[in-house]
């Protein structure tokens, strides 16, 4: 039956192609935009390390003065040195890692090519098992390496092939503002989105060249980026070991995500010690929030983006609304053919269910029209200047919802006039003929 | 025109009526609402900078390795600069509007303040306001005996800048309704009191909202090379190519052991900022041109159903002696009927779509003079739209009555 359902929807098609065709580009401009946007959210709003985000964590303490202290006042959003440093020996989660965003001049051996900066991260060496980077030759450097402030370097594979084509560079020397460094890994294709361990350098930036450990880099004055807040005057440098200024990220693993209380309590007890020892002055004052969790207080998805979303969703339903109108009008207008078959025995079930076949395969079309122009609209969203635009591309999951919402939408818009053009008394149609 | 028979024919045909009405008032409620957004956007592109921008470029450029010598360094680099042609005046200065990097620090009224009242940014940099080509409207510009070394400021508690010049919106704020000059303004321990006010200075990133994107002071402070990588020249807006390069080529001859990360005109600067609401007030306007577009074509739609349908009725009412101006006529007021109806219950739902994103994207309100404007742009759009059909409709001979 469904095969000449199909067959009696083709051929009122074509009795009325500019309807159909009507009807067909208001559902493929609905589900373009809406599949359009809802991509870009969905990349935008992804977790980049699915089976171990609910296990990372982002302690945070509050080192700063007392006396314009409010209860409820956040902690600050990064670690001071001393303190990155104090919870990272003290080690009390599974691995954790301290950072920082930075940039670094790179002096090629090769006189063709110029030396050039790149961005790298200062960090230490749980930081590559902790966040799963994978490492396409040599391996990531250890904890001798940290305390020994080793002249050792991890590079990503853009600057590989950029400076060995690509090769096996583990072991060769790599110049980094007047310092050389022994390469000792390279890094496989490697872009978790968003940037989560520092959304200082915006929230879907690219990852790093070159990664050192933090204590070299510190040793060397290689000069950091991000954000530094101070909160009082103070001489000298800004990330100086005792300044009064957070600038490091500090990221914790832990066994299960259980111990997070547990965790939370140390870092009380810390602030407590502290404040004993004279170098906190506000009552303890903690966060602890898990990767997506920081994600959210950060409100790292722009809201610009959320925004699209609903546009496009409004459209959606205006160009529904347009197509229940049209669909009406169609079945309406065949009032006549379906008076034939409801005198010839087709049951009002019948002919209900033979309409919305017809919206179904009206719905089909719009969804393979509605994919070309979302495929057009990402095109279009990655012309787009921000830092996020490379990343929207469809995927799988996306393409099955593109087909699911546009046949569903369709039948959801032709289940009223399927109703009311089923409502035809046979005789009335066939005597007005 | 008499206006009953068409409200009876509409009354039969309930749904249809309806459904253009429901479409008419949501696509009156997103274009006000788009519209909207898309000027506000706008608005956003043209905020003034107080620079003289058509007349500057920047070179952003630091050394490798090592920087010992920073101030000598500083010296020997602007003086190779001013030698340029075409180049009217130098500075190096530790942030440029529009590139997003910047110093900011808190500010506050009175020194016993626990919390500061508010954030501001820091330029520092020797003859910035000449350089900038900033517009002073209080006061004076700092004597060249009031400059400092920014290194001596940085690396002692007690050496502190003589003055502050700041801008008319942060004057504002801070002491409304009353002359800056002479004010004294505390940034953590220490204090520093006003002697210029220049009428505008962009900070180079607003992050506190676009109310602070004015709140800049300006410090008699030298920069030298450890600590400021910024050189802003000022030139003639038809030399900037020609200075760029030549001032890329003379800062690398002079110390070729450094990297020239960023250069460019102010105005190019400022299209980078501004180019994400450039990008979305695009995607705004394709999404209104697109909702107009089906909605036209959804009226056509019905409309060119309806004229169908009632081929006979018109047929017989030509056939009484009604003109073809008559039936054009009883179709555009149809349509005129439904789009008022429409446009009245949009504008409520533009209300309602107002309020929601007030409270979710921080906008101000819509204001009521959009309405209008929105309800105008749908009557005339439904009169297009139906054009076609009414026409075809006025040409349906009085024969037609005869034949059914």
């Amino acid at each position: 039956m469904l095969g000449y359902y199909l067959e009696l929807g083709l051929r009122s098609f074509r009795n009325a192609r500019a309807l159909t065709a009507l009807m067909v580009i208001s559902i493929a401009m609905g589900i373009g935009a809406s599949m359009t946007t809802l991509t870009v959210l969905h990349v935008l709003s992804g977790d980049p390390l699915p089976d171990k985000s609910a296990r990372l964590f982002y302690p945070q303490v509050d080192p700063q003065d007392a006396d314009d202290y409010a209860p409820g006042d956040k902690p600050p959003a990064q670690v001071t040195w001393n303190d990155g440093m104090a919870l990272l020996r003290e080690h009390r989660g599974e691995r954790q890692a301290l950072m920082t965003g930075g940039g670094v001049p790179v002096q090629p051996d090769q006189a063709s090519i110029d030396p050039f900066n790149v961005d790298a991260r200062f960090t230490s060496a749980d930081f590559f098992p902790m966040f799963e980077a994978p490492l396409r030759f040599g391996h990531a450097w250890t904890a001798a390496d940290d305390d020994a402030r080793a002249r050792v370097a991890v590079i990503s594979s853009v600057l590989n092939d950029k400076l060995f084509a690509g090769a096996d560079s583990t072991g060769r020397t790599l110049r980094l503002n007047d310092v050389a460094f022994r390469i000792i890994g390279v890094l496989d294709a490697w872009r978790p989105s968003p940037h989560f361990y520092d959304l200082n350098m915006g929230g879907y930036s690219n990852n790093e060249d070159v990664f050192v450990p933090l204590a070299t880099a510190h040793e060397l004055h290689m000069s950091h980026n991000g954000s530094t807040d101070c909160w009082k005057e103070h001489s000298g440098e800004s990330d100086a070991e005792n300044a009064p200024c957070v600038w490091l990220q500090y990221w914790v693993e832990l066994r299960s995500a259980d111990q997070a209380a547990a965790y939370k309590d140390y870092l009380v007890h810390y602030s407590q010690q502290r404040k004993e020892a004279g170098v906190f002055q506000r009552p303890p004052n903690v966060a602890l929030n898990d990767l997506n969790g920081w994600l959210d207080f950060n409100k790292v998805v722009p809201s610009d983006v959320r925004l699209q979303v609903w546009l496009a969703l409004g459209f959606l339903i205006v160009c529904l609304v347009n197509t229940v109108g049209l669909m009406l009008a169609k079945f309406l207008r065949r009032g006549t053919e379906l008076g034939v078959r409801r005198a010839l025995g087709a049951s009002r079930r019948e002919i209900f269910k033979q309409l919305l076949v017809e919206a179904g395969a009206i719905g089909l079309a719009g969804g393979a029209g509605g994919l070309l122009l979302a495929l057009g609209g990402l095109w279009l969203v990655r012309q787009q200047p921000s830092d996020y635009a490379s990343l929207a591309h469809l995927d799988l999951a996306m393409l099955g919802l593109t087909f699911a919402l546009s046949v569903g939408a369709t039948l959801v818009a032709g289940l009223l006039p399927a109703w009311r053009a089923c409502q035809v008394s046979p005789a009335l149609q066939l005597k007005s003929t | 025109m008499d206006i009953l028979p068409i409200l009876s024919t509409l009354r039969r045909h309930k749904i249809s009526a309806l459904l253009v009405i429901l479409e008419i008032a949501l696509t009156c409620a997103i274009v006000c609402n788009a519209v909207f957004l898309i000027t506000k956007r706008i608005e956003r592109t043209h905020m003034p900078s107080g620079i003289a921008e058509h007349e500057l470029v920047m070179l952003n450029i630091f050394g490798i390795g090592r920087d010992d010598n920073g101030a000598a360094r500083a010296s020997e680099d602007l003086a190779l600069l001013r030698q340029i042609p075409g180049v009217k005046s130098v500075t190096l200065v530790n942030e440029v509007p529009f590139t997003n990097s910047s110093w900011n620090t808190g500010v506050s009224l009175t020194a016993e303040q626990k919390r500061s009242t508010l954030n501001a940014t820091q330029y520092f940099g020797e003859h910035l306001i000449e350089t900038f080509g900033l517009q002073l409207v209080e006061g004076r510009d700092f004597q060249p005996d009031e400059y400092m070394d920014f290194y001596d400021v940085q690396n002692s508690t007690k050496v502190r800048p003589a003055g502050v010049i700041i801008t008319r919106s942060l004057a504002e704020r801070l002491w409304p309704g009353q002359s800056a000059l002479g004010k004294q303004m505390f940034l953590g321990d220490s204090s520093v009191r006003v002697v210029g006010v220049v009428a505008a200075l962009i900070r180079p990133s607003i992050f506190g909202g676009d109310e602070t994107a004015q709140w800049s002071m300006i410090f008699p402070l030298r920069m030298d090379t450890r600590y400021a990588s910024r050189y802003v020249i000022r030139t003639a807006p038809d030399q900037r190519d020609r200075v760029i390069a030549a001032a890329a080529k003379a800062l690398r001859g002079a110390d070729p052991h450094r990297i020239l990360f960023r250069k460019g005109t102010l105005d190019e600067e400022r299209a980078k900022f501004f180019r994400n609401d450039v990008a979305m007030s695009g995607l705004l306007s394709a999404v209104c041109a697109a909702l107009l577009i089906v909605t036209a074509l959804g009226i056509v739609g019905l409309a060119s159903f309806w004229v169908q349908q009632r081929t006979r009725m018109i047929g017989v009412r030509r056939a009484l002696g009604a003109t073809r101006s008559q039936i054009l006529r009883y179709f555009q007021t149809e349509n005129f009927l439904l789009s008022s109806i429409g446009i009245a219950l949009g504008m409520l739902a533009a209300w309602g779509v107002s309020l929601a994103l007030m409270q979710h994207y921080e906008l101000p309100q819509l204001p009521l003079a959009y309405l209008p404007g929105g309800a105008l742009a749908l009557w005339l759009l439904g009169q297009l739209a139906v054009w076609g059909p009414a026409r075809r409709a006025s040409l349906i001979p009085p024969v037609e009555a005869l034949r059914s």
